[in-house]
């Protein structure tokens, strides 16, 4: 059954053109979720990214794509306040999520970040039992009822297709997974808490490629659920899991746009070079 | 230049160095072993219930003499030395050999210790009939028993005498113990209880509550019952003493003069010359065991170290409890909290540099801070009613292990700031993104792994602490501590006693005894226990350690 799974799997790796994403979509008939006005921000004196406005559209895949130093992991980490950890960030300019000022004095980060759950390039398990990690998040919010922690735990893991390969071992610890297993960890541990906006920072860019694909078949699922947010170095990995791609360059919003059109129908010069493979 | 670029190949493969390293490690595997071979035999060695020889010594112009006495020593003396103690060797002869005998029965003898010439022996024997009796006082007694008396009459005599010594001396001991606990738990009891009643009355005359009124009339009672059962408990000591006193014996010495031993003064006998292999070994455990269970005699030459093994395990139990928390504490501000920069940086160094300062300087820190300023300022809040005579405010256990806190602090703090800078940012930033705050994140993940880090830090103090004495002589060693810091007095823990500790030991056995002889094999046997104790210490600190270790691998990767 894993095996015939597999094959599918890779099938449908291989051959993305065929790949079928439902009705072709359109950016102006979206909701919006998460919306960037006039953005900017410093590293010191450095600046990282110039007036960045974006409208991130909710219960889809957005793919941010470019060279490597363009700014697109710094402006995922805006999302959630990651930045905030880093004490020489300025920024100015506006970002909204559900329109309420994400930087706004008044908004509780651990709240926000609740709301907006974040996945890492490395997986970043914590050295417990497969079970503690999932229920992490609930723990935090106080959530200690038996009961409960093992409905979510199942579900989580169920919903990061993990389940059927853990179910025997939740009470062990999560170090001794493969890397893939470790990465689907770690997005059950995100979903647990049932977050609005998922980001992705380069979510299968330390794993082999049977573990990306499920990772990728894994983010097309959950997109129903979730407004999906993914930095990706890997084009043909935009290509097939998101519904929209904004290319980024030099800490520049250079187009964005549904993925299709993007990838086929380039409006600038630059995002053609990049995609063709001309740089980056 | 054949020759020299050959050697220089050869420095280049890095053998010469790989041999220089291992050559290193041997050296120090060498010194290590050594150390503990050489602390282990000699100290060990002393245990062992060692034949007792009888001889024929004549010195030359000198009527012959005979002594008992076990052989302790042997050497080779140059004649020059010998001559400088009055002894006259033939002309042209350089060197001589000597004996050192323990003679025992320092209280005939003088000393129980004695160098003879081995030419002038003669006739070694080793008769089943010596006894080695260990005393309460003036060390061993080496003889033949001649007589077992019970007040004054001889009960018997001859073969069966022995036999009948044991029955006694096995009851006199019972006895012994019963005097023990009477003296020590019940008559100790009604002093602290006598003590309390003073104090309550010292606390009403400060309150000025006026004399004779109900209070003091109840404290009157009080002190009536406990006089009145420390008569009735008086009077059962005086029976046990009159019947512990009620045996003796008469035994032999050498020189053939007969001599009464009550049995109330012996400790244990034994005649090693007739044992056989596995009785020496019982006897051998038997000294051991006593030794490390039994409690000082005679100005810590005799008996056992138990109160100074058992205040130097307290001691460092009580400071890896004060020192962790400490510690971590502050390594967690330092590392997580405070902003880095040119403050953080010198309290850095400076914390650093504390663990270069002479502990002695921490002993007079410890005195001057902790006994007098501190201990001085609790007792004028809380024990007002004991004043003058200190409570807190004199050396004691609870300031020499804040001391020795101190002294290994800087350790656990640069050891778990170690630990703490080791945790990848991933697991910081995974635990964030999930809606943790920073504190949520150090106490559910970030301190759990470096909890290892930890555990070294803490197996660093201990291993300074254990083996530190100098300070502790100014903040609560003591030669003879009269009680152990636990007992069954309320609050049972008593951290202001005074408290006798292994490496104090070893200075007050080795340095200021009077019987050098006596107490040399007891250095080195004490100072193979203390290494034993660290040793212990440190693998079930290691043992900690590794579990966790197992537990959070996370952080090795």
């Amino acid at each position: 059954m894993q095996a015939v799974n597999e094959q599918k799997n890779v099938a449908r790796g291989i051959d993305i053109e065929s790949m079928s994403r439902g009705p072709r979509v359109n950016l102006a008939d979206e909701t919006v979720c998460l919306e960037v006005k006039d953005f900017n921000l410093f590293y010191g004196d450095k600046q990282a990214l110039h007036g960045i406005n974006m409208q991130i559209p909710k219960n889809r895949v957005t793919a941010f794509i470019g060279p490597s130093g363009c700014g697109k992991s710094t402006l995922l980490r805006c999302f959630n306040r990651m930045n905030d950890l880093i004490d020489t960030v300025k920024m100015d300019g506006h970002l909204l999520l559900d329109n309420m000022e994400i930087n706004s004095p008044s908004v509780n980060v651990a709240d926000l970040r609740r709301q907006v759950g974040m996945v890492f390039q490395k997986p970043n398990p914590f050295p417990k039992s497969i079970y503690e990690n999932v229920a992490y998040g609930l723990r935090l919010q106080g959530v200690n009822d038996r009961a409960t922690l093992d409905k979510v735990v199942e579900k989580s893991l169920k919903g990061a297709a993990l389940w059927d390969e853990v179910k025997d071992r939740l009470h062990e610890s999560a170090m001794g997974m493969s890397g893939g297993q470790q990465q689907r960890l770690v997005i059950a541990r995100a979903i647990a808490i049932e977050p609005e906006v998922l980001l992705l920072d380069e979510p299968a860019s330390a794993l082999d490629p049977l573990s990306t694909l499920k990772i990728e078949e894994l983010i097309y699922e959950l997109k129903d659920k979730y407004t999906i947010v993914i930095v990706t170095h890997n084009m043909q990995q935009a290509a097939r899991v998101s519904d929209y791609t904004a290319f980024m360059y030099m800490g520049e919003l250079i187009e964005f746009g549904a993925t299709d059109e993007l990838f086929t129908n380039p409006a600038k010069k630059q995002t053609e070079d990049y995609i063709t493979g001309r740089y980056g | 230049m054949s020759q020299s670029s050959s050697i220089k190949s050869w420095f280049n493969t890095g053998k010469p160095w790989v041999w220089l390293n291992a050559g290193a490690v041997s050296i120090s595997l060498v010194m290590v072993v050594g150390l503990v071979l050489l602390i282990a035999v000699r100290g060990l060695s002393h245990f062992w219930p060692a034949d007792i020889m009888e001889l024929t010594y004549q010195e030359p112009g000198q009527p012959a003499e005979t002594l008992i006495g076990e052989r302790i020593d042997h050497e080779t003396v140059p004649a020059a030395r010998l001559a400088l103690s009055g002894v006259q060797l033939p002309e042209g002869q350089e060197f001589a050999q000597r004996t050192l005998l323990k003679v025992g029965n320092r209280d005939y003898f003088g000393l129980d210790f004695r160098w003879i010439n081995d030419p002038w022996i003669s006739d070694i024997r080793y008769p089943e009939g010596i006894m080695a009796i260990e005393r309460r006082e003036w060390g061993n007694f080496y003889g033949y028993l001649v007589n077992v008396k019970q007040e004054g009459e001889v009960v018997a005599s001859g073969d069966g005498a022995y036999q009948e010594f044991m029955q006694r001396l096995e009851r006199s001991n019972e006895l012994m113990r019963q005097i023990k606990t009477l003296e020590k738990d019940d008559i100790g009891q009604i002093n602290h209880g006598l003590e309390e009643i003073r104090l309550e009355k010292r606390r009403l005359q400060m309150d000025d509550v006026p004399e004779g009124t109900l209070p003091y009339q109840e404290l009157e009672e009080q002190k009536q019952q406990l006089n009145d059962r420390y008569a009735t408990l008086r009077e059962e000591l005086s029976d046990l003493y009159q019947a512990m006193n009620r045996d003796q014996i008469m035994v032999r010495m050498s020189d053939g003069r007969e001599v009464e031993i009550p049995l109330a003064k012996i400790v244990h006998v034994y005649k090693p010359n007739g044992m056989g292999i596995s009785e020496k070994f019982g006897q051998y455990f038997h000294h051991v065991w006593e030794f490390v269970s039994g409690e000082p005699r005679e100005a810590n030459t005799e008996g056992g170290i138990f109160p100074a093994i058992f205040g130097t395990v307290m001691m460092v139990i009580i400071m890896s409890i004060l020192v962790t928390p400490f510690g971590v504490i502050a390594a967690v501000y330092l590392k997580e909290y405070a902003k880095q920069g040119p403050v953080v940086r010198l309290i850095r160094i400076a914390v650093n540099n504390l663990a270069g300062v002479p502990s002695i300087v921490y002993g007079v820190f410890g005195l001057g801070f902790f006994v007098y300023f501190i201990g001085g300022s609790i007792d004028e809040i809380f024990f007002q009613a004991k004043l003058p005579s200190p409570t807190f405010g004199s050396p004691g256990l609870l300031w020499a292990s804040l001391t020795l806190a101190i002294l290994t602090v800087p350790v656990v703090i640069v050891a778990t700031e170690e630990g703490l800078s080791r945790i990848p940012r991933a697991i910081r930033e995974g635990s964030l993104a999930l809606g943790a705050t920073k504190a949520e994140t150090l106490w559910r993940t970030v301190l759990p792994m470096a909890a290892p880090a930890m555990m070294t830090g803490l197996i660093l103090a201990v291993a300074r602490a254990a083996g530190e004495v100098a300070p502790l002589m100014m903040v609560g060693v003591v030669k003879l501590a009269p009680a152990l810091a636990v007992d069954n007095i309320a609050p049972y823990l008593h951290l202001d006693r005074q408290f006798m500790h292994l490496g104090f030991h070893i200075y007050d056995v080795g340095f200021q005894s009077p019987n050098v002889e006596a107490a040399r094999p007891l250095v080195y046997a004490t100072a193979f226990l203390l290494v034993l104790i660290i040793v212990v210490l440190n693998l079930a600190a290691i043992g900690i350690r590794n579990r966790l270790r197992e537990t959070y691998k996370a952080t090795e990767s």
